[in-house]
């Protein structure tokens, strides 16, 4: 497929936004049960939502930049029984609404208990903002994830890998980003978020590591011989029906030789996994610089990532158009 | 219930590419709004197409074949492209099972044309909407037009009558009988997209000559003991005289 830079930057931004608000629940949720100490929420939480926030808005906008029609994108809310792309186009805004509630009630110092818990745990409105937050953020993170695996004929999407990666991938980034923001606003937190960054880091190595593995012993189900039905082992195709492009041979071949596949995935390799790593255990207590540098590393990287993650599908279609005239 | 379709005769296609400028001809000119060309007399034309005819050679010089491949959206009965779209831009008509687009909903996300295993989707770069194959649903209910021209103008268009239209799911049509009779496939079956369009293989025509057609053993000639003139490897003109 060609990698298309609206998606590239609308996925990899809104990961980095949810995981980013994942951290911010999760070290919240541990302040809670007193497993950490209570950082300022004003500057931590507020401000930390408003990055969020900002983060989606780009993705968001990036979006539009891949529609024909981005003035009609209200429409595409309408079949969201059907198509994941729906899906994710309503999550997406509530979403960024309870990253906002939630910045908001932090920002405003807004604590009034709701209730008690068990255990006297006190339950106020960003608690459950937060938890459903949470929930949306993880249902993004399926949205997005099966707008790709659903589409059985890209097997090298159609997997539950490409659901989970988005998952650990735009999560690494998001506590990378998170680890990188309390050191500058609630450095008691450094150490829990940086450890919580390279144990995410780690499992996407092995999520990525294992779709890379799954993707190069793909066989492809379709042969030139189903795509046009003749059975017989050689087959050369000698016109595509037009000596010019078409959307055809625009929209589902990446053009790029081997070699720069190959590069782009050895750099996202580094970027994304070994790099920020080390900037993160190095950086684990207290370094702002080593944990922004992990953060726009391995975002970087993620980008790379992303554009791989397209280039790799390979389209049937493909089969139609293996040769001009 | 109904499902139009084309069915394609791969054995009489010569791949002249009529169905293709006729299929443009008439849906750039219809209500729907043009099929945009870019830069059509530059090095790098482009533009938009609903039917594409496509070559291939089968087998190994010198026993080959050459076969011409028209492609175009093959309105599948259980099509992936529809369910995907965001806006319900994309459908499936109950009454025909053409599948459509509607211009004015569509926003060019170009996520159906990913969902389509055939390629048969092409985005207009002018109007920004997806388009495809519509069967020539503005023809073939036009009662204006005589009986004989309700059909897809590429199946008028064709000089080899390789391509027939009708309803797949009425037995007794043309294209049932023609599927039935003559072995019609379907396009990358391993999708379970079910394809209603569908395709007639490559036929091999041969025909048996039995020596007794070429030379009577009845001949009264011959039973008189005479050869019949001129000779046999002599030229000869049609029923002046028989072996
Ligand atoms: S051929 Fe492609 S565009 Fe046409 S109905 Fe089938 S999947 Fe949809
Ligand atoms: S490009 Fe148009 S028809 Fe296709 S999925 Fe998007 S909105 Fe639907």
């Amino acid at each position: 497929m060609h990698p298309a830079f609206s998606v590239i930057f609308l996925t990899t931004l809104i990961g980095a936004a949810q995981g980013l608000f994942l951290a911010l629940f999760t070290a919240q949720s541990y302040a809670a049960f007193k497993l950490l100490p209570q950082p300022d929420a004003h500057a931590f939480y507020g401000q930390g939502s408003l990055i969020a926030l900002v983060l989606l808005v780009a993705g968001l906008g990036a979006s539009f930049f891949h529609l024909g029609h981005p003035e009609r994108a209200w429409r595409s809310a309408a079949m969201w029984r059907t198509s994941w792309l729906s899906r994710e186009v309503i999550v997406l805004p509530g979403f960024m609404g309870v990253v906002f509630l939630y910045g908001l009630a932090h920002w405003l110092n807004w604590h009034p208990v709701l209730m008690i818990l068990p255990g006297e745990l006190p339950v106020d409105p960003t608690a459950i903002l937060g938890v459903a937050g949470t929930v949306l953020a993880f249902a993004l993170f399926v949205c997005t994830g099966m707008i790709y695996a659903c589409l059985k004929f890209l097997a090298e999407w159609h997997s539950p890998l490409t659901v989970i990666n988005y998952i650990l991938l735009g999560g690494a980034s998001g506590f990378s980003l998170a680890a990188a923001f309390a050191a500058v606003t609630a450095p008691e937190l450094v150490s829990f978020l940086s450890g919580w960054a390279v144990i995410i880091t780690l499992l996407g190595w092995v999520g990525r590591a294992a779709s890379l593995y799954r993707n190069a012993r793909l066989k492809p189900k379709s042969t030139l011989q189903t795509a046009i039905g003749i059975k017989h082992p050689k087959i050369a195709q000698k016109a595509q029906g037009f000596m010019g492009g078409s959307f055809n041979t625009r929209e589902f071949f990446h053009g790029q030789s081997v070699e720069m596949l190959r590069g782009v995935k050895w750099f996202f390799l580094i970027a994304v996994f070994p790099l920020p790593l080390v900037f993160l255990l190095s950086g684990m207590h207290g370094g702002a610089g080593l944990l922004a540098a992990a953060f726009t590393v391995q975002y970087a990287g993620l980008l790379a990532e992303r554009w791989f993650f397209f280039a790799q599908a390979n389209h049937p279609q493909n089969l139609y158009y293996r040769c001009i005239s | 219930m109904t499902q139009l379709a084309l069915v394609i005769d791969l054995n009489v296609c010569v791949g002249c590419q009529a169905c293709v400028t006729s299929c443009k001809e008439w849906n750039t000119s219809g209500s729907a709004g043009p099929m945009g060309d870019q830069d059509p007399y530059g090095a790098d034309p482009t533009g938009t197409f609903f039917n594409r005819v496509q070559t291939f050679e089968v087998g190994e010089f010198p026993n080959t074949e050459t076969v011409h491949f028209p492609k175009s959206c093959l309105h599948c009965e259980d099509p992936p492209c529809v369910p995907v779209c965001p806006t319900g831009a994309s459908y499936k008509r109950k009454e025909d099972g053409i599948v459509l687009v509607n211009y004015d909903k569509c926003i060019g996300c170009k996520y159906c044309s990913w969902a389509c295993p055939y390629g048969a989707r092409e985005l207009d770069e002018q109007q920004q909407v997806m388009k495809k194959c519509t069967l020539c649903v503005d023809r073939i209910y036009d009662m204006t037009m005589a009986a004989d021209d309700r059909k897809p103008s590429c199946v008028k268009a064709c000089p080899t009558s390789a391509r027939l239209f009708g309803d797949i799911h009425d037995p007794e049509s043309a294209v049932s009988i023609a599927i039935r009779e003559s072995g019609g496939y379907a396009l990358m079956p391993e999708w379970g997209t079910h394809p209603a369009n569908h395709y007639l293989p490559r036929r091999k025509t041969r025909i048996k000559i039995h020596d007794d057609e070429l030379e009577r053993a009845d001949n009264p000639l011959k039973v008189d003991r005479q050869l019949p003139r001129p000779a046999m490897n002599e030229p000869t003109l049609d029923d002046v005289t028989t072996w």
